[in-house]
């Protein structure tokens, strides 16, 4: 039966240049009349997805439809689509009412009703007197709109915006924001939003996707990305937060920072890795002592506009930021509360590397496409497939890529309140997650080592 | 002072550089056959070359036809093949666009006497008979490089998503090609067109070559030929001034457009 | 999308067949007798030939003398053109530019003309007088257009780094504006090293250089030596052009 609710099906879509992949195995189902936002940092892989959407690239593999109808292979001059380019893609040749009457023009659509359907929409842009202007005499904020017009003028099913307000400035693109979802709530159309701007996504959109390396990371409304991020990737990326290592004592009890919180999180069994996410505006931070959960010294204090911000120590040595309408002079000693419902605990990605792996001798062995030392053992014999776990602070990072075993690049950091969880992405395309204390930047060329001792062999089956 | 000096050296050189011009313009006005001698005014030389009733017959006339007319054949041809090549080269990636970028270059390195020589040793080579079609297959040969490159740059400035919108908007290729890709090429088509126009008009020494034994004339050849028998022929005066009027007007209109673009840009 | 770079495809054959046979020709030819057997003979006839040898050795020294000369004229105007508190009119500009766009026979013939009424012998004076006015434009107006596009901020900085204006012209300016030199070079050197028709207007016939014999051979029915005089030219012009990496700048100068 036909899903009459989803105006568009995105289904198992891949795609690859070279032997990098820019989108993995995507599917989504997005509604009619829905305002949907891909977002994600740039080369996530969420405009070369608008790409494909509007026809402009082909996917390797997978299927789009728009209402039910097949359209991968469909030309882009023949899909119900039409797109708002990033910067404007107006014709210099054309004046703004020539390009906004392009599309209706080639449809062959009779003079006076293109004319009154331009009008209509210069209108709605509030550019009625502009018609005759030569486009590159508007500003950007009017080059904005006048993109925009062209592209609703032919009442298309979904209008596809690639990253639209990126070149504009500030106060312009706050007010360019409102008048899009007031666009929105008239034309009743579907939108889909291409940004790597969290807060835009979140004012503009109904339903938010996720992007990081080809990947969807969450699907949901604003409100559940922001509280209820589902890994360190989307907390770390949708406003400002702590991410802590902490440790699921039972249902309802969290250990975190070096202590003990009630939080309202069941089901993640007892005894249990987590990570534990509390945004900076969700900690109270007090002058008094007694009655605070733990106890921080204050080491700086930043006034942010409308509010402060503050970089504290606990007593137990993690480095928290916190957000406050007060500001606490730095070196005074503070209390902190966090309230159950405020802390948003999430199942760990991984709790340690590991890696299909190859014996080589009986102090050697492979994987990642390199040999390694390891520690002498006679269980499994040369050419026997295992694989290798190795604890994230067990890797040593070193400032000179040729002394280490292996080469790598940092590819992204997440700051842990006491230490780095860096991902390090070999030549290869392969991940290793390292945790330390040092500082690195993300795009840092690095060695890799491991000692030999820290490199556990395992069966391949357990 | 400094000011003073400068523009001394600035006229100084242009009266020496213009001087054999001037002199040419001035003894255009008497119809003496020898340069130098001033026989009174009379704009004679002037008449005679619009009636064509000039020393040695109509030559000189249809020499200067023969020129105009390769040149517009060569420019419109070079402009078309041009930009055909430069929207597929713009197109390209790696290797394939080194090496066609790189025999584009040749004909523009290449002193003319290489290239004239090189296409008589071809035409010799495949036994065709030379004359007005491979004079104007050589204009062709060094024309266009200079038409692909000027309309590439006006590809890669170009917003890539240009095209994609007219897609967009419902034009298939071919429409987003005419409506869209061609109105912006215009400006790089038409320098393109201008620059090889007058490169085919100066050239001398590959038409020299690729003319054949037909006595097929252009102005640069006749002009050779008649500087060896030793004398000018009095009606290249007029004509030499006519072009040089002609020129200097031309290259006033431009940079006052540009000017003036250039004023209404900023 | 990507199907356009097969729009490409006419051009090329047409390069193929216009430009790449034809040099691959001069190449057969120059080694090859009158008989089609392949032979050095061409060259050993043209490195016995002292006649020959000295002609080309002029031709260089010629070409070498009016590069020189036309630095030495024109860098001072081109500097004097892309200085807006020496010169404020467009007017020059364009007088400096126009030479480049009318017919060089043309030209040349009005000098000679102009040298033999002033009684001047025709002569390699006159050679390599007629030559500079030739070619003077081509130097400057390549070296006026990197001058006048240069960012300002680079002379300031040296001002306000302590250069005196004579070091910020010899420090800065000079070094900065080497493409434009260069790119002056080759449009200047290359065409002399190659010229026929000129040096025998300027010269009256007196004075022949390498163009006229190649062209001679050439008129005379002799292809083979022809070809071999054009390929030791090609070879000047390679080792010329080396002095260049980014061609680009070339064509520049012309538009």
């Amino acid at each position: 039966m036909k899903n009459t609710e989803n105006i568009i099906e995105i289904k198992n879509i891949s795609k690859s240049f070279g032997d990098k992949r820019i989108l993995n195995d995507v599917s989504i189902s997005v509604k009619r009349g829905e305002f949907l936002t891909l977002l994600g940092p740039s080369g996530c892989g969420k405009t070369t997805l608008l790409r494909i959407l509007a026809g402009f690239g082909t996917a390797d593999s997978g299927e789009i439809l728009i209402n039910g109808k097949d359209i991968t292979d469909m030309p882009p001059h023949e899909r119900p689509v039409n797109t708002v380019f990033q910067r404007y893609a107006l014709f210099p040749h054309l004046d703004v009412y020539e390009n906004i009457a392009f599309g209706l023009k080639l449809q062959k659509v009779p003079t006076d009703e293109i004319d009154r359907r331009v009008r209509r929409v210069l209108k709605m842009v509030s550019m009625t007197d502009y018609e005759d202007r030569d486009v590159d005499s508007l500003s950007g904020g009017q080059q904005q709109r006048v993109a925009i017009a062209r592209a609703i003028v032919n009442e298309p099913k979904v209008l596809l915006l690639d990253e639209p307000l990126s070149a504009l400035d500030l106060k312009m693109r706050k007010d360019m924001q409102i008048e899009l979802k007031e666009m929105h709530r008239k034309l009743g159309i579907t939108f889909i939003y291409v940004t790597h701007d969290q807060e835009e996504a979140l004012t503009l959109s109904d339903t938010i996707v996720v992007f990081d390396d080809g990947n969807i990371q969450q699907i949901g409304t604003p409100t559940d990305i922001y509280n209820e991020p589902q890994n360190s990737f989307v907390a770390d990326f949708i406003g400002e937060s702590n991410i802590l290592n902490g440790r699921m004592i039972k249902d309802r009890l969290v250990e975190f920072a070096g202590h003990e919180f009630e939080c309202v999180d069941e089901g993640f069994g007892e005894d249990v890795d987590v990570d534990v996410v509390v945004r900076p505006e969700d900690i109270y931070i007090m002058n008094r002592l007694e009655g605070a959960q733990f106890t921080a010294k204050v080491k700086s204090c930043t006034f942010k506009g409308v509010h402060y911000e503050m970089f504290v120590d606990t007593d137990k040595g993690y480095e928290l930021m916190i957000q406050d309408y007060n500001a606490f002079e730095p070196e005074s000693e503070v209390g902190l509360i966090i309230r159950p419902a405020d802390i948003q605990v999430m199942h760990k990605e991984r709790t340690c590397n590991t890696f299909d792996a190859e014996i080589i001798s009986e102090d050697r062995v492979k994987f990642l496409n390199t040999e390694w030392e390891c520690k002498p053992q006679t269980k499994f014999a040369a050419g026997e497939k295992v694989k290798v776990e190795v604890k994230f602070s067990k890797v040593e990072l070193i400032d000179h890529p040729e002394e280490g075993t292996l080469a790598g690049e940092v590819h992204f950091l997440l700051y842990k309140g006491d230490h780095y969880h860096l991902t390090i992405r070999t030549e290869d395309r392969d991940d290793i997650w390292v945790d330390t204390n040092d500082i690195w930047d993300k795009g840092d060329l690095v060695g890799i080592n491991i000692a030999p001792k820290d490199i556990k062999i395992i069966k391949c089956d357990e | 002072m400094k000011r003073f000096f400068a523009q001394f050296y600035i006229w100084l050189l242009l009266i020496v550089l213009y001087a054999p011009i001037v002199f040419i313009a001035v003894f255009s006005f008497t119809e003496s056959k020898v340069l130098g001698n001033w026989t009174g005014f009379s704009t004679r030389l002037y008449s005679n070359l619009f009636t064509g009733e000039m020393h040695g017959g109509g030559s000189l006339m249809s020499a200067i036809q023969n020129t105009l007319v390769i040149a517009l054949i060569a420019a419109t041809v070079s402009t078309i093949l041009g930009t055909i090549a430069a929207i597929g080269i713009h197109n390209m990636k790696g290797r394939g666009k080194q090496a066609i970028t790189f025999l584009n270059n040749i004909p523009m390195l290449n002193p003319d006497i290489i290239t004239g020589v090189s296409l008589f040793l071809l035409f010799v080579f495949l036994h065709v008979s030379q004359g007005y079609v491979t004079v104007v297959l050589a204009h062709i040969t060094f024309c266009t490089p200079y038409v692909v490159l000027s309309v590439l740059p006006k590809l890669t400035q170009m917003n890539p998503n240009i095209y994609e919108a007219a897609l967009d908007l419902g034009a298939t290729p071919f429409t987003a090609l005419r409506k869209v890709l061609l109105p912006l090429l215009k400006p790089g088509m038409i320098s393109g067109f201008i620059l090889a126009f007058t490169m085919s008009l100066d050239d001398f020494a590959v038409t020299f070559f690729t003319r054949g034994t037909m006595g097929l004339d252009t102005l640069s050849t006749y002009i050779y030929t008649d500087a060896r028998k030793g004398g000018l022929t009095p009606e290249l005066r007029p004509m030499i001034t006519i072009m040089f009027l002609g020129i200097l007007i031309l290259l006033i209109i431009i940079n006052l457009r540009k000017a003036r673009a250039a004023r209404n840009a900023a | 999308m990507n199907k356009r770079s097969t729009w490409a495809l006419p051009y090329v054959i047409f390069l193929v067949l216009f430009v790449a046979l034809p040099l691959i020709l001069i190449m057969v030819y120059a080694f090859q007798d009158g008989n089609g057997h392949f032979t050095f003979g061409n060259f050993a006839k043209f490195f016995t030939d002292t006649d020959a040898i000295e002609t080309f050795a002029l031709s260089l020294e010629v070409a070498i003398e009016n590069t020189a000369l036309c630095i030495l004229l024109g860098y001072p105007a081109a500097w004097i053109l892309a200085n807006k508190n020496l010169n404020r009119s467009a007017v020059t500009i364009v007088l400096f530019i126009m030479p480049m766009w009318i017919n060089a026979l043309m030209r040349t013939l009005a000098t000679a003309e102009l040298f033999h009424m002033l009684g001047m012998q025709l002569g390699k004076g006159t050679l390599i007088i007629g030559m500079v006015y030739d070619y003077l434009p081509f130097m400057i107006y390549p070296i006026y257009n990197i001058l006048e596009k240069m960012d300002k901020s680079y002379s300031e900085a040296a001002s306000d780094l302590g250069a005196t204006p004579w070091q910020v012209f010899w420090k800065v300016q000079v070094p900065l504006s080497m493409p434009g030199v260069i790119s002056g070079v080759m449009m200047v050197f290359m065409p002399t090293v190659s010229t026929f028709a000129i040096s025998e207007f300027l010269t009256n016939n007196k004075i022949k250089l390498f163009g006229t014999i190649i062209q001679e051979n050439i008129n005379s029915g002799m292809w083979n030596y022809g070809a071999a005089l054009s390929l030791v030219m090609l070879v000047i012009i390679g080792i010329t052009s080396l002095l260049q990496d980014n061609k680009k700048d070339v064509n520049e100068g012309r538009v």
